[in-house]
């Protein structure tokens, strides 16, 4: 009840600071917002152009810029070809999928892990608890470079070179540390009492995981899922070791640095590239954005 | 339906606190006992040691005939209902209410069926497809209630369950719970810190308060509602059962035999018979320093209740209180406030200290609406003498008590 009411801003308090000035009043208002607006266009801006250039035909590409379809637009061809040429013969088709195969499980296995670590960090009671998870959030510290060398040359060792399961347990390591924190401060916010009342109910710890502790972090998994996807998807570094160029595991990030790196000119092949790089992405984060801002504690616990 | 028994009880936190000290206490089959003291008192503790969510350090803990210790809550065949509700938001209250029976694996029917009837009595039907957080404080109350109804457990365990309503909202969902153990007949452990809730649910209340050196046990008096309002066996039970509280004031004894006198400041009131049987081995303590205490509601104005030059006060109105059905006027006398570690540790309680009090010992009496007096007036008060209460100033306890607290 109270938890979705906005709260009321209190100015009769005996606490309260003075009320703004005229400067900062304006600065409160038109401050923040103009640099939103700046952030926006750094960001929009240079996509756009690769949007426009992409449906562009090599030669305008090659002749003037992007920008100069706004001021000539009759003189501006369009064109797929850019699209079709990248996806059949410079084998994005087949890289998009490598990368699916390799960004699913490497973010659905390490969510899964650090759910069932967070719960047992925030609510359950094991001698050296706390220990144990300091230890797994001072992992954070250590840089993934610095495990590239020892680890491949485990790999090497037990034969997973180039192989998928290689790339998910990597980006599974990595994941973990930051992964089990996160969860573990949303998942230790939850009301005990709700907990206590589950016990008391009759509920295991395994019951009150999958049938209290998930359906209510589904923010924080879909927070943490988009995290880890765009991060997994947007690796180069470790898809580059572990998986190779090899095009039947070469991943959309390969793919693109390959096309950049043969042809240095191909400006039209690189955009059109590029945006199929991104969409899936900005697919997944639009469908699951609206987790990152809703809570589904409310009605709970007054208060 | 089951007795609860707890065994000189303790609990002491793992940096070295104890919450609790040799409890004793039983709370007979069907029973509603309502748990009751400042907070900080262990009474929470209490409920979480019966209900299995905080582990007992010492003695033993029974329900029934088994004992309980190491019984982990879910077998303990108790419900409880929390002072935040703790409803499982994603669920609809139909789920809410049976997902402690689904984990038990009962039959479908069966689930539909209790919830059904709970919800009937709750008056919560309309509201079973609904969402916790579509639903006012008092009906996620009912709905908290509801759960527990609906699993039919030897014992109700209730944690100040009416604490986050509204004042208006309490005093109905009092009397609804009243109504509710009358119909289910259910053994019931009730916490609260509000006195005025623990005299009209309760059977039988226990006064607890928290464990010091020089109280190493919780449990002050246990015993029906108009026990500890009438015999208080020390000056905490005293202070704390009663609104407004017992005023409280030092004074002494005089005379002998028919004739005792009770000395106070400004007056000097007749002690009766019914008093002194009340207080053994009070005609020993004459003129000895002792703790008087009269409740507001055994004073009232001599124009209502009739002259007695034997027990008459004399006082100056400082303020009055007008509630409809009672005045209460405040005044002072010339004494020092009675200050004793009883005192000092519900004045606490109320954010307050001993230095804020002076010299003069306010008083309270209850008085007929008919009288209008006001600021500065002066009133004569007749004393209900019989009702006059003896408190030891050194140990707080009452005069003539027998050590029977751990009854």
């Amino acid at each position: 009840m109270t938890t979705s009411t906005p709260p009321v801003t209190d100015v009769t308090g005996p606490y309260t600071s003075p009320p703004p000035t005229f400067l900062e009043r304006i600065f409160d208002r038109w401050a923040v917002k103009l640099a939103i607006l700046i952030i926006v266009l750094i960001w929009i801006v240079p996509t756009l152009g690769v949007l426009i250039s992409s449906f562009r035909p090599a030669s305008l590409v090659n002749l003037n810029g992007w920008w100069t379809v706004f001021t000539d637009w009759g003189s501006n061809e369009w064109t797929f070809e850019n699209y079709s040429t990248v996806l059949s013969s410079e084998g994005f088709g087949n890289a998009f999928l490598n990368s699916l195969s390799v960004s699913i499980p490497a973010t659905v296995i390490p969510i899964t892990i650090a759910a069932f670590a967070a719960y047992a960090f925030a609510w359950m009671d094991f001698p050296g608890r706390q220990w144990i998870f300091v230890v797994v959030v001072g992992l954070l510290v250590i840089p993934l470079q610095m495990s590239l060398i020892p680890l491949l040359k485990l790999y090497v060792s037990v034969d997973l070179v180039g192989t998928f399961p290689a790339v998910w347990l990597a980006h599974t390591g990595f994941g973990l540390p930051l992964a089990i924190y996160l969860l573990r401060n949303y998942i230790g916010s939850l009301p005990s009492s709700m907990m206590e009342s589950a016990r008391i109910d009759g509920a295991t710890h395994f019951e009150i995981f999958t049938k209290l502790v998930v359906p209510l972090s589904v923010p924080v998994l879909a927070s943490f899922a988009i995290f880890q996807f765009l991060w997994v998807w947007n690796d180069l570094l470790v898809a580059l070791v572990f998986l190779g160029g090899e095009s039947s595991v070469r991943v959309v990030t390969l793919a693109l640095n390959d096309l950049n790196g043969s042809r240095g000119q191909a400006w039209h092949l690189l955009t059109a590239g590029a945006f199929i790089t991104m969409a899936l992405p900005l697919f997944v984060f639009l469908t699951l954005q609206r987790y990152f801002v809703r809570g589904l504690t409310a009605g709970s616990v007054k208060g | 339906m089951a007795q609860i028994t707890m065994n000189d009880l303790g609990k002491i936190y793992d940096d070295g606190t104890r919450a609790v000290g040799d409890l004793d206490l039983v709370i007979e089959d069907g029973e509603f006992l309502v748990l009751v003291g400042p907070s900080g008192c262990g009474k929470s503790t209490v409920l979480r040691m019966i209900a299995g969510l905080e582990d007992i350090s010492e003695g033993t803990m029974s329900i029934g005939d088994r004992v309980v210790n190491d019984v982990p809550p879910k077998d303990r065949d108790i419900a409880m209902v929390f002072q935040n509700y703790a409803l499982y938001p994603h669920m609809t209250v139909f789920d809410n209410m049976a997902f402690g029976l689904k984990l038990r694996k009962m039959s479908k029917d069966e689930i539909k069926k209790r919830v059904d009837e709970a919800a009937e009595i709750l008056e919560i039907t309309d509201f079973l497809h609904r969402k916790p957080k579509a639903l006012s404080g008092g009906q996620r109350q009912r709905v908290a209630m509801g759960r527990a109804i609906v699993r039919e457990p030897a014992a109700y365990l209730m944690d100040e369950p009416l604490s986050n309503l509204d004042a208006k909202l309490r005093v109905q969902m009092r009397a609804e719970l009243e109504r509710l153990h009358k119909r289910l007949g259910t053994t019931t452990v009730y916490v609260t810190h509000d006195q005025v809730e623990a005299m009209t649910l309760g059977d039988r209340v226990a006064v607890l308060r928290a464990v010091s050196p020089r109280a190493p046990y919780n449990l002050q008096q246990v015993g029906p509602p108009a026990e500890l309002f009438n015999n208080p066996q020390n000056l905490f039970v005293a202070g704390f059962i009663g609104s407004p509280a017992m005023n409280l004031v030092y004074g002494h004894l005089e005379g002998s035999g028919d004739a005792v006198h009770a000395v106070l400041p400004n007056t000097r009131i007749k002690v009766p018979k019914a008093a002194l049987d009340r207080h053994p081995g009070l005609e020993n303590r004459m003129g000895e320093e002792l703790v008087i205490g009269l409740r507001p509601s055994d004073l009232e104005a001599a124009a209502v209740a009739g002259q007695d030059p034997e027990r008459s006060m004399n006082v100056e109105v400082e303020v009055t209180e007008m509630l409809g059905a009672d005045t209460y006027v405040h005044f002072s006398v010339d004494k020092n406030t009675v200050i004793t570690p009883d005192i000092e540790e519900l004045l606490a309680d109320s954010g307050q200290g001993p230095e804020s009090l002076g010299d003069k010992t306010s008083f309270v009496a209850r008085v007929s609406p008919d009288v209008s007096v006001g600021h500065g007036d002066r009133v004569e008060l007749t004393v209900d003498s019989a009702k006059l209460h003896f408190f030891d100033p050194n140990t707080g306890d009452r005069i003539g008590l027998k050590k029977t607290v751990a009854a």
